[in-house]
């Protein structure tokens, strides 16, 4: 396919590897343990959920994975700098949708006269195509998460990290999205771990859905979902495995109403 | 891949162009019409009740004294007399080159130290809160001080100029780094974008509203120290700028051309505000989307 971004290596058998992870934070009352002993490989072009209730440290984890943060203990590698994706689009208000993907081009070292037409490239994967010169108030909420995803492909990482990207957008436009990005996971053979609390939407997209417990976060379970792609969100299997998982998190959420 | 598979995919395309289509708003500027009446006609409104007022305190002999109160009439003979004379460019220039070099010189200064004050912790306790402060001395303080270490010449009025406009620039500076969204920092940072890189890409162009804020009220500050500055110390060999004019028009007895000169310096501050920085402040903020369309 013309569109692929990176392929998997296959000397190197993780795109990620969190070994014996741990977080803490100084509190008020002393240090805070935010993430305890988490241990986690996400495999090359592996598309891996991690689903938690709030205070589960799933922010927290990715800011350490994207390096933007360093574990109290433990230690992280991955293949790179990975790319971010924030629950808010973040894309440069200053610049226009083509120009954002032109500049995460430009600072991963791309000549000038390659930007224009590899964000061109970017932009049609989004089917954005047309809205090169389009300036980000002028796009609606779901638009500006396709040019934020084209700007993080733009970096070329095999690792794709994403931070609830959707959770601020209507259903509507979140299912839509979903196909995207299953669509672009498929054409471009990234890796990529997805931080979500919402049940459907991690068994919807991912190939393992990782559950954290909360306060300190730790692995709970994690399910392989052999659901073949393409899924829809309301289809009978994906509806199954997401009432198990839901049923487990609410067992683990309601341990903490009893001390 | 199956045919199933080809007609999801084609199916979100099209449900996405959809989505694109019905969320997008119409753009586009108001008709000019619509420019006409909103904006320019309420201060032209306003102008001609000042120069009815003014006319009718002279008209209904509230005020005979044309040394006191000249009417509109008179000032206009006046600015047309210096007109016919050739003059009245001549004040225009000396005073307009004066504040737009210094201005330039306050913006060379302004930047870097703005800058250094935003990033530099110990410069910001340090110089900060002076930089503060030297927003509310009014910089007509500093003329007397200036004609002594600088005499009586244009590096006088240059030293005034950028006492009344660096500490406006660089603090709009600070103020435009302070809001940067630290969001946009940390993707800075997830693309690269760290230390000088990120300085220029990330941090400069989010805060450039609160610069060009600074930069607009610079200049207000600018004009202001200038006139104070032509006023007090008027000498002939000078050359004679709007200020002056108003000097010599007090020492004149000739209060047609006070008023001439209040008027220019006035007009002057707002067509130089009109011309160069409401446009530019616009520019910015409309690309942004930050300014309500009315």
């Amino acid at each position: 396919m013309a569109t692929t971004l990176a392929q998997a290596d296959p000397a190197v058998d993780h795109a990620a590897r969190l070994d014996h992870v741990s977080k803490s934070f100084a509190g008020p009352g002393g240090a805070q343990l935010v993430l305890d002993d988490i241990s986690l490989d996400v495999a090359p072009g592996e598309f891996v959920t991690l689903l938690g209730a709030s205070g589960c440290g799933k922010s927290t984890l990715l800011n350490l994975v994207a390096g933007l943060d360093r574990p109290t203990t433990g230690t992280i590698t991955t293949d790179g700098r990975p790319a971010l994706m924030f629950q808010e689009h973040a894309l440069f208000p200053w610049l226009t949708a083509g120009k954002n993907i032109e500049l995460a081009l430009k600072l991963r070292g791309v000549a000038k006269p390659d930007r224009r037409g590899r964000a061109e490239e970017l932009l049609e994967l989004v089917r954005l195509k047309g809205a090169h010169g389009k300036r980000v108030h002028e796009l609606s909420g779901g638009m500006r998460q396709r040019v934020a995803l084209a700007r993080a492909l733009a970096q070329e990482s095999n690792l794709l990290l994403m931070d609830e990207p959707f959770a601020a957008l209507d259903a509507i436009t979140r299912d839509v999205l979903h196909d995207e990005l299953t669509r672009i996971w498929q054409e471009t053979g990234l890796s990529v771990l997805f931080v979500t609390h919402n049940v459907r939407e991690a068994v919807r997209l991912a190939q393992r859905v990782v559950l954290l417990s909360s306060r300190p976060g730790r692995i709970a379970r994690e399910w392989r979902v052999g659901i073949p792609q393409p899924r829809r969100i309301e289809d009978a299997p994906v509806a199954e495995l997401s009432a198990e998982i839901t049923d487990v998190l609410r067992g683990e959420i309601r341990r903490h109403g009893q001390h | 891949m199956a045919s199933t598979d080809l007609k999801t995919t084609e199916d979100a395309g099209s449900v996405e162009a959809g989505l694109d289509a019905l969320e997008s708003g119409p753009s586009g500027r108001p008709p000019l019409r619509h420019t006409l009446v909103n904006k320019v006609l309420p201060p032209v409104v306003a102008v001609v009740v000042v120069l009815l007022v003014w006319q009718g305190l002279i008209s209904l002999r509230i005020v005979t004294d044309p040394t006191t109160l000249p009417s509109p009439a008179a000032v206009w003979h006046t600015v047309q007399d210096a007109w016919l004379q050739g003059t009245l460019l001549g004040y225009i220039w000396t005073s307009v080159s004066r504040g737009l070099l210094g201005f330039l010189f306050a913006l060379l200064i302004g930047t870097p130290l703005g800058l250094v004050v935003a990033r530099v912790k110990f410069v910001r306790a340090a110089v900060g809160p002076i930089l503060s402060g030297l927003q509310s001395l009014p910089s007509v303080a500093w003329v007397p001080p200036a004609v002594i270490w600088l005499g009586l010449d244009n590096s006088m009025m240059y030293a005034v100029i950028l006492l009344g406009a660096v500490p406006s620039i660089a603090n709009g500076l600070v103020s435009g780094v302070d809001q940067v969204p630290p969001l946009f920092l940390r993707a800075g940072r997830t693309m690269g974008a760290t230390g000088l890189k990120g300085t220029w890409h990330i941090t400069l162009p989010a805060a450039l509203p609160g610069y060009v804020a600074g930069l607009k009220q610079g200049w207000a500050f600018a004009w202001r120290s200038l006139m104070a500055a032509e006023i007090i110390a008027s000498f002939p060999d000078l050359g004679v700028g709007l200020g002056q004019l108003l000097e010599n028009g007090r020492n004149a007895s000739d209060m047609a051309m006070v008023f001439e000169a209040i008027l220019l310096i006035l007009t002057v501050g707002i067509a130089i505000d009109l011309l160069i920085f409401s446009p530019l402040e616009r520019w910015v903020l409309r690309s942004r989307g930050l300014l309500v369309k009315g």
